[in-house]
């Protein structure tokens, strides 16, 4: 049947909701050489059809195998770009929730193109966030009304170390507990470095 | 977060494509040359005019369009009036998830092949009835989850999306909802990966 290995891309993809699967090299150059393989033999079944004029089109022997070639390619296209574009779409809403650098094991299942879009992605919206005001806003912190200045956040994860923006350099180890301004923190506790203590 | 999941005629949308590979009965009108491999049970080089054939909705719908069509599809069997009475009789016993997974996108393309109107009836008709059970589901997640399974891919989602606001009303109620929280996609990737550290040390 035409058109199942570019919808085995999709399966993939509608499995694996909310991460990004490896991309799949493989399966999208055997979609690739389906549509060529397809688009030849349309060319040639084609330049028969349209060697009849007018209504006689029509009632060519070879029309009805051009509709369903033409048919087979036009899925297949629609197949790998939504795949395409449906992960573009999971990249970017990654790049709201993991912030600017992503994790290693996510980058891994990237192909260059999409690292290279998602850099790119970042830089426009870093320069967009920037352009904002007198001095630039974070559109990624302050979703939720905040009711507090300060909060108390327990540290997750072995951090390192991390730099306030008045200077003080904290030392984030695994377990720790710190009382800090709510500005300071949103960002790690949205990337799930830090959890919030009410 | 969910992949893009609105309905035709978007083009990316991934329900709409895996709605469209569901296969269809269909009957072929025309001789089609070179075409005969569409039909593993014959050897032959050309598809006769006459066959009958299951094609994926997605051909069967390209080829029946136009003064000439190549193909005239058919209702497929859950469409079909026996099913229709199973369904006029209770729709809330069905296992619609057994019935097809994209029950009511396919039923609004083949609804088109039905003159009498009867499949768009009957798509209203269990929609409408089921819905108040996946309300009340959606609002009771307590209750038997088994349930879910019972359900089409648009029923699961509205069930998602119903259960999600609920909770997310609860919590406003009882914390007003001042908990700053990690994102989904981290927490559901921090999952994945605990999951993977456990395999890698039982190894």
């Amino acid at each position: 049947m035409f058109a199942e290995k570019a919808c085995n891309l999709i399966k993939e993809l509608s499995r694996n909701e909310g991460v990004l699967p490896p991309y799949n090299m493989d399966l999208v150059k055997e979609v690739c050489t389906e549509i060529k393989l397809l688009d030849e033999q349309n060319k040639s079944d084609g330049a028969a059809v349209a060697n009849e004029s007018g209504i006689a089109n029509y009632s060519n022997e070879l029309y009805p195998t051009l509709r369903v070639g033409v048919a087979a390619v036009k899925r297949n296209v629609r197949c790998l770009m939504a795949y395409h574009y449906n992960r573009l779409r999971t990249l970017r809403t990654m790049r709201w929730e993991f912030g600017s650098v992503l994790p290693p094991d996510v980058k891994a299942n990237l192909n260059s193109n999409e690292i290279e879009w998602f850099s790119k992605y970042s830089r426009s919206l870093t320069k967009y966030m920037m352009s904002l005001g007198d001095e630039g806003l974070n559109l990624g912190v302050n979703l939720r009304p905040p009711k507090s200045l300060y909060i108390e956040v327990r540290c997750l994860v072995d951090y390192g170390k991390y730099e306030l923006s008045d200077g003080t350099v904290l030392l984030l180890k695994k377990d720790s507990r710190h009382f800090l301004p709510r500005s300071e923190c949103e960002e790690l506790i949205t990337q799930g470095v830090f959890q919030h203590i009410v | 977060m969910s992949y893009n999941s609105s309905y035709s005629p978007n083009y990316y949308s991934m329900d709409d494509i895996l709605a469209t590979q569901e296969r269809i009965p269909c009957k072929f009108l025309q001789k089609v040359p070179r075409m005969g491999r569409l039909n593993p049970s014959t050897e032959e080089n050309d598809l006769k005019e006459g066959t009958d054939l299951e094609l994926p909705l997605w051909l069967a719908i390209d080829c029946s369009m136009g003064r000439q069509p190549v193909v005239a599809p058919e209702l497929p069997k859950i469409f079909k009036e026996n099913y229709r009475e199973i369904l006029k009789a209770d729709a809330n016993a069905v296992d619609l998830h057994k019935f097809s997974l994209y029950f009511y996108e396919l039923g609004s393309y083949v609804k088109g092949f039905d003159h009498r109107q009867e499949v768009h009836n009957i798509l209203l008709h269990t929609f409408i009835t089921r819905f108040r059970l996946i309300m009340d589901l959606a609002n009771n997640s307590e209750s038997d989850p088994s349930i879910q399974q019972k359900l089409d891919m648009l029923e699961r989602r509205i069930y998602a999306a119903g259960h999600a606001a609920a909770s997310k009303l609860n919590k406003w109620l009882l914390e007003s909802g001042a908990q700053l929280e990690a994102a989904v996609l981290v927490t559901n990737h921090k999952k994945r990966k605990r999951v993977d550290d456990d395999l890698i040390g039982w190894n």
